[in-house]
């Protein structure tokens, strides 16, 4: 029963960090941009989250004839239930987790990895030339980002003797990860910023704003599930990095440690709106070009450094 | 780098800008006075209407969205019988306001119009017509054209001499 009311609260956190982030991000945005968001629809624009939900379900839900029916109803799925599942290994508070894995960041990267299929599968059955090039561009950053984003998480998991997040949370009670773990945490970011294509690493939505994109034959709550989708992907992204890097729900005890997690995440969450807000969008070689030159042999010699001090401290 | 870690800063300075938003039905824009928003009519200092549907503003519309025609009172003043402006088509560009003579029809800074029918665009004279003088008070067409036509005797226009009685020139 204790386990049941776990796994409903987690996932009626998750879900309202998500749909809530569809009126943070406008108002966050245009904080940093000298305008007002949405504040019209409810108290503060509130309700413009309702008002967004039911203009999707209300949308034309049309699957095209020439698209590969069950890959294309399928494609948005696959994306929302790879990041769900990963909210299962995450812990919000000293007991407030659904599971806690022994290879939790294994579990995370692979999940992460499947992710990817959503957008390839979704680009592929769209049967449409300019899908399948965002598709692919797609798939590309993502594959290399996710490279030297299992990279960067080896030191930490070298620091806490563990993959299992819990014990990560655990050993980070002397001191927070983020600071002998610094290049770690920077690559981490940028990989993470790169595997949720956001700003500055849009291409695969970019090209939706330009041709078409692997969701250009997307309507209704198909293409919600995909703009839900990415939401989620930022928060677990932040959840992550306040797990890893930030100590979790460790913090000064006159608050819940639920408060400290999310507190962590959602400065995490404004951080990628900041980036979002701020930077603009370089070209898709020039993206590659830093994935592989850059952020790869930086991954490396953050394991390789961390490796030779903790052996010679042992 | 460097420059990208300024953007990011610079950018989050601007928290503590204020917003240029202008939250419109709670607070209106300016809008200077010959901003060429909603056509009426207007009248003269006696309260009689300025208009004397000489079909000048009809003709000069580049749109064509006047419709008007003259008539006479007993005393011979022409006025317009019906004066209908269709503002689904008017273009608010001011000629007619150029153009009248009288200064019968002016522009003025209203443009909050919408409607849901496309009919109650259409503005009769009754709709057009105010009360007051507009933008040019004090001038009375009448006084100024020498035109007579019952509202004003011989010589009592503003640049007229009063007329001189030859027989009384006689030696």
């Amino acid at each position: 029963m204790k386990y049941l009311l776990i796994i409903a609260g987690v996932l009626l956190i998750v879900l309202s960090i998500a749909a809530g982030l569809i009126w943070v991000e406008r108002r966050l945005l245009s904080v940093w941009q000298d305008r007002l968001g949405p504040n019209r629809v409810g108290p503060f624009g509130l309700a413009q989250v309702i008002a967004d939900t039911l203009k999707l379900l209300f949308k034309e839900d049309w699957v095209p004839s020439f698209s590969d029916r069950p890959v294309f109803i399928m494609a948005p799925g696959i994306l929302m239930i790879t990041i769900l599942l990963t909210f299962a290994v995450i812990p919000f508070g000293p007991n407030f987790y659904v599971f806690d894995s022994n290879i939790g960041i294994l579990f995370f990267l692979g999940n992460s990895s499947l992710g990817v299929y959503s957008i390839v599968l979704g680009g592929w059955a769209s049967n449409n030339k300019y899908s399948l090039i965002g598709a692919m561009r797609a798939s590309a950053q993502m594959l290399t980002y996710e490279v030297f984003m299992g990279l960067s998480l080896m030191g930490v998991v070298m620091m806490a003797d563990s993959f299992s997040f819990c014990a990560i949370v655990e050993a980070q009670k002397g001191g927070w990860f983020f600071i002998p773990q610094f290049f770690g945490f920077i690559v981490f970011f940028i990989a993470g910023i790169a595997e949720t294509h956001r700003l500055p690493f849009d291409i695969p939505e970019a090209e939706g704003e330009l041709v078409a994109g692997y969701h250009s034959e997307y309507s209704g709550m198909k293409f919600g599930m995909f703009f839900v989708g990415e939401y989620l992907g930022i928060t677990l992204i932040s959840a992550i990095i306040a797990t890893l890097f930030f100590g979790g729900w460790l913090g000064p005890s006159f608050l819940p440690p639920v408060f400290w997690f999310l507190l962590k995440t959602f400065f995490f969450i404004g951080l990628f709106i900041l980036l979002r807000a701020s930077l603009p969008r370089p070209r898709y070689d020039q993206l590659m070009k830093l994935g592989w030159k850059v952020l790869l042999p930086l991954a490396l010699l953050n394991l390789l450094v961390t490796g030779a001090v903790l052996l010679y401290m042992k | 780098m460097f420059s990208i870690l300024r953007s990011i800063w610079l950018t989050f300075l601007h928290v503590f800008h204020k917003t240029e938003t202008v939250e419109y039905p709670e607070v209106k824009p300016y809008l200077a006075p010959r901003y060429r928003g909603r056509i009426v009519l207007t009248r003269d200092e006696e309260k009689n209407e300025r208009c004397v549907a000489c079909y000048l503003c009809a003709a000069v519309c580049p749109v064509d969205c006047i419709s008007l025609q003259a008539t006479a009172d007993e005393s011979g003043r022409r006025y317009p019988e019906f004066f209908r402006i269709n503002f689904s088509r008017c273009i608010y560009c001011g000629f007619c306001e150029e153009a009248c003579p009288t200064y019968a029809i002016q522009l003025i800074p209203d443009f909050e119009m919408a409607e849901y029918d496309r009919q109650n665009m259409v503005y009769e004279k009754q709709h057009l017509l105010i009360s007051g003088e507009g933008k040019y008070p004090g001038y009375n067409f009448y006084m100024n054209a020498g035109v007579d036509m019952g509202v004003k005797g011989k010589g009592e226009g503003k640049f007229e001499e009063v007329p001189v009685d030859v027989k009384e020139l006689m030696p």
